[in-house]
């Protein structure tokens, strides 16, 4: 995906989110928006303006970081950064799009899940994501989906985004190598 | 390990620190200080929420290891232990085998027998933390060493400052009581003049260890002196047995040459007050001084079992290159 199918794509997926607003429930109160650390909460921010542009319906907003709550923590070679969660309401009863920029294994949201567990307890989660690549580990699935593509174990899919790296898109990188 | 995708981190960021162990600052980097800061605030939040726990070290055993009788170290460890999910054994001096003999280094081999993790030791000889990693495959966390360093106090300590001042560069901190025997002092003086600050030192002669400028600080023997254009003054515990010794005459020829009294806070009005605790009213603080809102005493509670998380966290989860080993 080119930035500007990334861009359609959102216009997309921002309406698909108003749709899950009860219609007789004020979204201030009742719902929000959280992005995970760190690419999700670029994407989630956009999501949110353009909800504002298109619907003129201010969505709360939080970021989301799962590092503490990660399964692999003492398998992994490179420590893991802490980054901040900060979510300004409280999301009891609230009904909640947790964003990410790709959904694989399901690890990552599994431990998003916990950590919102121990904020509060929200009356509904649903998931949001770029791309669905498969190979679930976890009995998780997405709601609402930019993009489904299936890959294969060695490859890897990479989301930019201009707000923290040189480019904007979506790539499907065969043979992972590092990432740059 | 496939699951997560890879974060993206600027080149410069540090994500863990340089070294296996916390014996000391001595050697540990502005960045590495820094990374404990940053983190120790993350894991402050979580310490605010209903649920104040992380499933983060689960699995991973620590045992405190207290060969000096300390309550509020040895609690804030534990507490911070708890809160990372980690198990952890309390281990005090009295009533155990130490007391019947056992020496450090076969109290070092038992502990690798039970395959622990991470040790954190507080003993009377200063360099046992050193000497404890060349026992057990262990990281060693040092909560105080003789009058060696206590860098978990020094770090939250930091971490109180920077609540209140944008930057440590240029910031003027005067550390005042009895500076020889304080291993928090160590510990400090370092990591202010790794980030940047400048140092003053003040206290009896008879506090002050020769040569202590060596270090980086400015000294002087007068209290005026050292609060003149101070942001931070941090004073020390005078401990009872130093009077026996015959340091200074009296507590009160104590109080009326070092104490920090209200008539300071009025005349420096910007001036920030820390003490390590427990405090003793009416000697290194008045008591008014105590309770004045610039004297931020308390924060440094919940400041310490933050940055002792931070610790925990990054020493347990690095396992990268390892540059250095002190």
């Amino acid at each position: 995906m080119d930035a500007k199918d990334l861009d359609r794509t959102l216009d997309r997926m921002a309406r698909q989110i108003v749709e899950l607003i009860e219609p007789d429930q004020d979204p201030a109160r009742h719902f929000g928006l959280i992005g995970m650390q760190t690419r999700g909460m670029y994407l989630a921010r956009r999501l949110k303006s353009k909800i504002k542009k298109v619907e003129d319906l201010e969505i709360p907003f939080g970021v989301l970081d799962a590092t503490m709550y990660r399964d692999d923590f003492r398998m992994r070679l490179k420590q893991p950064v802490v980054r901040a969660t900060d979510i300004p309401f409280d999301i009891t009863e609230r009904h909640l799009v947790l964003v990410d920029d790709v959904l694989y294994t399901g690890r990552t949201i599994r431990s998003a899940l916990d950590a919102l567990m121990d904020i509060g307890r929200p009356g509904a989660v649903h998931c949001l994501v770029i791309v669905d690549r498969g190979l679930r580990e976890l009995p998780i699935c997405a709601d609402i989906i930019g993009r489904q593509v299936p890959t294969l174990p060695g490859e890897e899919v990479r989301v930019r985004v201009n707000e923290i790296d040189d480019r904007e898109g979506v790539w499907l990188v065969e043979h992972s190598q590092p990432s740059d | 390990m496939a699951g997560y995708p890879e974060e993206k981190v600027a080149k410069e960021e540090l994500t863990s620190l340089r070294h296996q162990h916390l014996l000391g600052l001595a050697t540990y980097g502005a960045d590495e200080i820094e990374l404990i800061l940053d983190t120790a605030r993350q894991f402050r939040s979580v310490l605010e929420r209903p649920i104040r726990r992380v499933p983060t070290l689960r699995g991973i055993t620590v045992v405190n290891l207290f060969f000096e009788s300390s309550t509020r170290t040895r609690i804030s460890f534990e507490l911070a232990e708890k809160r990372l999910s980690a198990d952890t054994i309390n281990f005090s001096a009295s009533g155990s085998s130490v007391s019947k003999g056992e020496t450090l280094k076969d109290t070092a081999r038992n502990i690798e027998a039970m395959k622990i993790d991470m040790v954190v030791i507080r003993h009377k000889s200063p360099g046992a933390p050193h000497f404890l990693t060349r026992c057990v495959d262990a990281v060693v966390i040092n909560a105080g060493d003789g009058a060696h360093e206590h860098p978990t106090q020094a770090l939250l300590d930091m971490l109180t400052i920077s609540d209140h001042f944008e930057s440590f560069r240029g910031l003027n901190v005067s550390i005042i009581g009895d500076i020889s025997h304080s291993r928090v002092a160590r510990s400090n003086i370092y990591a202010l003049r790794a980030l940047g600050a400048n140092v003053t030192l003040c206290g009896p002669r008879t506090m002050m260890p020769v040569e202590i400028e060596k270090m980086g600080a400015r000294l002087t023997h007068r209290l005026d002196e050292a609060l003149e254009g101070c942001d931070v003054a941090m004073a020390l515990r005078i401990q009872m047995e130093r009077q026996e010794a015959r340091l200074f005459p009296s507590l009160r020829e104590y109080h009326e040459r070092f104490g920090i009294k209200m008539e300071h806070l009025e005349r420096y009005s910007d001036l920030l007050i820390m003490h390590p605790g427990p405090v003793n009213r009416g000697v290194e603080l008045a008591s008014d001084v105590v309770d004045h809102e610039r004297a931020v005493i308390l924060n440094q509670v919940t400041n310490g079992i933050a940055v002792r998380m931070a610790v925990l966290f990054l020493l347990a989860g690095s396992r990268g290159e390892i540059t250095d080993d002190a």
